[in-house]
Protein backbone atom coordinates (compact mmCIF):
# COMPACT_ATOMS: atom_id res chain seq x y z
CA UNK A 1 0.00 0.00 0.00
CA UNK A 2 1.22 3.47 -0.72
CA UNK A 3 1.47 5.94 2.06
CA UNK A 4 -1.83 7.70 0.64
CA UNK A 5 -3.74 4.96 1.20
CA UNK A 6 -2.19 4.05 4.96
CA UNK A 7 -3.23 7.56 5.94
CA UNK A 8 -6.25 6.99 4.66
CA UNK A 9 -6.92 4.06 6.31
CA UNK A 10 -5.45 4.60 9.80
CA UNK A 11 -7.31 8.00 9.63
CA UNK A 12 -10.72 6.37 9.33
CA UNK A 13 -9.42 4.02 12.37
CA UNK A 14 -8.70 7.28 14.44
CA UNK A 15 -12.28 8.53 13.71
CA UNK A 16 -13.36 5.26 14.89
CA UNK A 17 -12.03 5.34 17.67
CA UNK A 18 -13.08 8.92 17.95
CA UNK A 19 -16.83 7.41 18.42
CA UNK A 20 -15.87 4.18 20.14
CA UNK A 21 -14.85 6.53 22.90
CA UNK A 22 -18.04 8.72 22.37
CA UNK A 23 -20.22 5.68 23.27
CA UNK A 24 -18.28 3.73 25.62
CA UNK A 25 -17.68 6.58 28.16
CA UNK A 26 -20.56 9.29 27.27
CA UNK A 27 -23.09 6.68 25.84
CA UNK A 28 -23.59 9.01 22.93
CA UNK A 29 -23.12 8.75 19.06
CA UNK A 30 -20.57 10.64 17.44
CA UNK A 31 -23.76 12.13 14.82
CA UNK A 32 -21.77 15.61 13.82
CA UNK A 33 -24.58 16.68 11.93
CA UNK A 34 -27.15 16.46 14.89
CA UNK A 35 -24.28 17.47 17.51
CA UNK A 36 -24.18 20.93 15.48
CA UNK A 37 -27.89 20.78 15.43
CA UNK A 38 -28.13 20.78 19.54
CA UNK A 39 -25.27 23.25 19.61
CA UNK A 40 -26.73 25.98 17.25
CA UNK A 41 -30.35 25.62 18.96
CA UNK A 42 -28.50 27.57 21.99
CA UNK A 43 -29.48 25.16 24.78
CA UNK A 44 -25.39 25.10 26.17
CA UNK A 45 -26.05 23.83 29.79
CA UNK A 46 -26.96 20.58 28.29
CA UNK A 47 -24.30 20.52 25.44
CA UNK A 48 -21.53 20.70 27.61
CA UNK A 49 -20.22 17.81 26.10
CA UNK A 50 -21.42 18.44 22.64
CA UNK A 51 -19.59 21.88 22.65
CA UNK A 52 -16.44 20.23 24.10
CA UNK A 53 -16.64 17.33 21.24
CA UNK A 54 -16.48 19.91 18.38
CA UNK A 55 -13.72 21.39 20.25
CA UNK A 56 -11.94 18.65 20.27
CA UNK A 57 -13.05 17.95 16.02
CA UNK A 58 -11.86 20.95 15.32
CA UNK A 59 -8.79 21.80 17.28
CA UNK A 60 -6.10 19.32 14.72
CA UNK A 61 -6.97 21.73 11.64
CA UNK A 62 -6.78 24.71 13.52
CA UNK A 63 -3.25 23.82 15.14
CA UNK A 64 -2.14 22.16 11.91
CA UNK A 65 -4.14 23.97 9.14
CA UNK A 66 -6.08 22.40 6.62
CA UNK A 67 -3.81 22.61 3.11
CA UNK A 68 -4.35 24.47 0.32
CA UNK A 69 -8.14 23.84 0.09
CA UNK A 70 -9.78 23.57 -3.81
CA UNK A 71 -13.54 24.10 -3.42
CA UNK A 72 -15.36 22.21 -6.34
CA UNK A 73 -18.20 25.24 -6.49
CA UNK A 74 -18.66 28.99 -5.93
CA UNK A 75 -19.27 30.88 -3.18
CA UNK A 76 -23.27 30.70 -4.43
CA UNK A 77 -23.67 27.25 -5.05
CA UNK A 78 -21.50 25.85 -1.76
CA UNK A 79 -23.86 27.88 0.16
CA UNK A 80 -27.01 26.09 -1.76
CA UNK A 81 -25.19 22.87 -1.01
CA UNK A 82 -24.64 23.91 2.49
CA UNK A 83 -28.51 24.16 2.77
CA UNK A 84 -28.86 21.23 1.64
CA UNK A 85 -26.53 19.13 3.71
CA UNK A 86 -27.89 20.86 6.73
CA UNK A 87 -31.98 20.29 5.81
CA UNK A 88 -31.29 16.82 4.23
CA UNK A 89 -29.18 15.29 7.22
CA UNK A 90 -31.69 16.39 10.25
CA UNK A 91 -34.68 15.20 7.93
CA UNK A 92 -32.86 11.75 7.54
CA UNK A 93 -31.60 11.89 11.09
CA UNK A 94 -28.12 11.48 9.95
CA UNK A 95 -24.91 12.22 8.11
CA UNK A 96 -21.78 10.38 6.89
CA UNK A 97 -20.39 9.71 10.55
CA UNK A 98 -23.92 9.54 12.32
CA UNK A 99 -25.56 6.90 9.59
CA UNK A 100 -22.07 5.75 7.71
CA UNK A 101 -19.62 5.12 10.28
CA UNK A 102 -21.61 4.74 14.06
CA UNK A 103 -24.97 3.39 11.80
CA UNK A 104 -23.14 0.50 10.23
CA UNK A 105 -20.97 0.17 12.77
CA UNK A 106 -24.19 -1.13 15.11
CA UNK A 107 -25.29 -3.10 12.24
CA UNK A 108 -28.32 -0.74 11.52
CA UNK A 109 -29.86 -1.36 8.13
CA UNK A 110 -32.17 1.81 8.60
CA UNK A 111 -28.73 3.40 8.58
CA UNK A 112 -27.18 1.28 5.81
CA UNK A 113 -30.89 2.00 3.71
CA UNK A 114 -29.52 5.79 4.70
CA UNK A 115 -26.38 5.48 3.59
CA UNK A 116 -26.39 3.82 0.29
CA UNK A 117 -28.73 6.55 -0.59
CA UNK A 118 -27.05 9.52 0.27
CA UNK A 119 -23.75 8.07 -1.34
CA UNK A 120 -26.15 6.89 -4.62
CA UNK A 121 -26.97 10.05 -5.02
CA UNK A 122 -24.15 12.15 -4.42
CA UNK A 123 -22.35 9.81 -7.26
CA UNK A 124 -25.06 10.70 -9.37
CA UNK A 125 -24.64 13.84 -9.04
CA UNK A 126 -20.75 13.89 -9.13
CA UNK A 127 -21.64 11.77 -12.65
CA UNK A 128 -24.03 14.47 -13.57
CA UNK A 129 -21.44 17.42 -13.30
CA UNK A 130 -18.45 16.03 -14.94
CA UNK A 131 -20.01 13.65 -17.50
CA UNK A 132 -23.46 13.92 -18.29
CA UNK A 133 -22.71 17.22 -20.12
CA UNK A 134 -20.13 15.92 -21.88
CA UNK A 135 -21.67 12.86 -23.21
CA UNK A 136 -24.78 15.27 -24.24
CA UNK A 137 -22.59 17.23 -26.04
CA UNK A 138 -20.98 13.95 -28.01
CA UNK B 1 -14.49 11.99 32.90
CA UNK B 2 -16.95 11.83 30.40
CA UNK B 3 -16.75 15.79 29.07
CA UNK B 4 -12.83 14.88 28.76
CA UNK B 5 -13.46 11.53 27.08
CA UNK B 6 -15.98 13.70 24.64
CA UNK B 7 -13.15 16.21 24.18
CA UNK B 8 -10.73 13.23 23.78
CA UNK B 9 -13.39 11.88 21.36
CA UNK B 10 -13.31 15.04 19.29
CA UNK B 11 -9.73 14.87 18.83
CA UNK B 12 -9.60 11.50 17.72
CA UNK B 13 -12.29 12.00 15.53
CA UNK B 14 -10.92 15.49 13.88
CA UNK B 15 -7.30 13.87 13.27
CA UNK B 16 -8.84 11.34 11.50
CA UNK B 17 -10.69 13.55 9.32
CA UNK B 18 -7.11 15.56 8.49
CA UNK B 19 -5.15 12.63 8.29
CA UNK B 20 -7.40 11.12 5.88
CA UNK B 21 -8.14 14.24 4.06
CA UNK B 22 -11.62 13.96 4.41
CA UNK B 23 -11.40 17.67 4.45
CA UNK B 24 -10.29 17.86 0.78
CA UNK B 25 -13.77 18.20 -1.45
CA UNK B 26 -12.03 17.08 -4.49
CA UNK B 27 -10.65 14.10 -2.68
CA UNK B 28 -14.12 13.47 -1.46
CA UNK B 29 -15.70 14.16 -5.39
CA UNK B 30 -12.41 11.17 -6.45
CA UNK B 31 -14.13 8.96 -4.23
CA UNK B 32 -17.41 9.68 -5.76
CA UNK B 33 -16.69 10.00 -8.94
CA UNK B 34 -17.34 6.19 -10.22
CA UNK B 35 -17.26 6.77 -14.18
CA UNK B 36 -14.43 8.45 -14.12
CA UNK B 37 -10.98 8.82 -12.73
CA UNK B 38 -12.01 6.68 -9.83
CA UNK B 39 -10.18 7.11 -6.26
CA UNK B 40 -11.57 4.31 -3.65
CA UNK B 41 -9.04 5.93 -0.77
CA UNK B 42 -11.92 6.79 1.18
CA UNK B 43 -13.33 3.35 0.74
CA UNK B 44 -10.61 2.73 3.41
CA UNK B 45 -11.38 5.28 5.69
CA UNK B 46 -14.69 4.26 5.90
CA UNK B 47 -13.50 0.56 6.35
CA UNK B 48 -11.49 1.26 8.89
CA UNK B 49 -13.79 3.43 10.74
CA UNK B 50 -16.02 0.96 10.91
CA UNK B 51 -13.68 -1.58 12.02
CA UNK B 52 -12.88 0.21 15.10
CA UNK B 53 -16.27 1.51 16.05
CA UNK B 54 -18.11 -1.94 15.89
CA UNK B 55 -16.46 -3.72 18.81
CA UNK B 56 -17.57 -0.37 21.22
CA UNK B 57 -21.50 -0.96 19.52
CA UNK B 58 -21.03 -4.55 19.71
CA UNK B 59 -20.73 -4.19 23.60
CA UNK B 60 -23.11 -1.46 23.64
CA UNK B 61 -25.95 -3.51 21.90
CA UNK B 62 -25.28 -6.61 25.20
CA UNK B 63 -24.55 -3.99 28.06
CA UNK B 64 -26.83 -0.85 26.99
CA UNK B 65 -24.25 0.86 29.96
CA UNK B 66 -21.04 3.21 29.59
CA UNK B 67 -18.16 2.49 31.23
CA UNK B 68 -19.37 4.63 33.72
CA UNK B 69 -22.33 2.92 34.50
CA UNK B 70 -24.57 5.19 32.91
CA UNK B 71 -27.46 4.07 30.84
CA UNK B 72 -26.76 3.80 26.51
CA UNK B 73 -29.90 4.24 24.49
CA UNK B 74 -28.81 2.71 21.13
CA UNK B 75 -31.12 4.83 17.76
CA UNK B 76 -33.79 2.39 16.44
CA UNK B 77 -32.23 0.25 13.33
CA UNK B 78 -35.09 -0.74 11.49
CA UNK B 79 -37.94 2.34 11.04
CA UNK B 80 -37.70 3.15 7.18
CA UNK B 81 -39.67 5.93 6.13
CA UNK B 82 -40.21 8.88 3.52
CA UNK B 83 -38.06 11.10 6.11
CA UNK B 84 -35.05 8.75 6.09
CA UNK B 85 -35.05 8.04 2.46
CA UNK B 86 -35.83 11.69 1.51
CA UNK B 87 -33.84 13.64 3.85
CA UNK B 88 -30.38 11.29 2.86
CA UNK B 89 -31.26 11.41 -0.82
CA UNK B 90 -31.30 15.83 -0.46
CA UNK B 91 -28.10 15.47 1.36
CA UNK B 92 -26.43 13.54 -0.90
CA UNK B 93 -27.78 15.78 -3.39
CA UNK B 94 -25.77 18.90 -1.45
CA UNK B 95 -22.68 16.06 -0.63
CA UNK B 96 -22.04 15.67 -4.21
CA UNK B 97 -22.42 19.03 -5.72
CA UNK B 98 -19.70 20.30 -3.14
CA UNK B 99 -18.34 17.52 -2.24
CA UNK B 100 -18.47 18.86 1.46
CA UNK B 101 -20.19 17.17 4.05
CA UNK B 102 -20.75 18.49 8.31
CA UNK B 103 -17.74 17.14 10.11
CA UNK B 104 -15.27 18.11 6.98
CA UNK B 105 -16.83 21.48 6.60
CA UNK B 106 -16.44 22.25 10.35
CA UNK B 107 -13.03 21.65 9.93
CA UNK B 108 -12.46 23.91 6.69
CA UNK B 109 -13.49 26.60 8.61
CA UNK B 110 -10.40 26.91 10.79
CA UNK B 111 -9.41 28.32 7.01
CA UNK B 112 -11.46 31.14 7.35
CA UNK B 113 -12.27 31.15 3.57
CA UNK B 114 -15.61 32.58 2.41
CA UNK B 115 -16.77 29.29 0.85
CA UNK B 116 -16.22 27.47 3.86
CA UNK B 117 -18.10 30.15 6.04
CA UNK B 118 -21.42 30.06 3.59
CA UNK B 119 -21.16 26.25 3.39
CA UNK B 120 -21.65 26.39 7.37
CA UNK B 121 -24.40 29.18 7.74
CA UNK B 122 -25.97 27.04 4.50
CA UNK B 123 -26.12 24.41 7.23
CA UNK B 124 -27.30 26.08 9.97
CA UNK B 125 -29.99 27.49 7.84
CA UNK B 126 -31.06 24.07 6.56
CA UNK B 127 -31.35 23.03 10.75
CA UNK B 128 -33.70 26.22 11.17
CA UNK B 129 -35.47 25.41 7.98
CA UNK B 130 -36.56 21.88 8.50
CA UNK B 131 -37.69 22.72 12.51
CA UNK B 132 -39.36 25.70 11.22
CA UNK B 133 -41.13 23.74 8.62
CA UNK B 134 -42.13 21.07 11.23
CA UNK B 135 -43.23 23.78 13.54
CA UNK B 136 -45.50 25.23 10.64
CA UNK B 137 -47.01 21.90 9.96
CA UNK B 138 -47.47 21.05 13.76
CA UNK B 139 -49.51 24.31 14.10
CA UNK B 140 -51.46 23.95 11.09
Amino acid sequence: MTPDLWHALLGGMLIGGGAAVLLLVDGRIAGISGILEHVTRGAIGVSGWRLLFLAGLIAPAAAIGVGTIDFAQGVVLTAVSGLLVGFGTRLGSGCTSGHGVCGISNLSPRSLAATLTFMGVAMLVVFAVRHAGAAWRG
Amino acid sequence: MAWVAALVAGLLFGSGLLLSRMCDPQRVLGFLDVAGAWNPALALTMGGAILVAAPAFWWARRRHETVLGAVITLPDRFKFDSALFGGSAIFGLGWGLSGICPGPGLLLLTAGSTRAIVFVAGMIAGFYALSGLRRAKATS
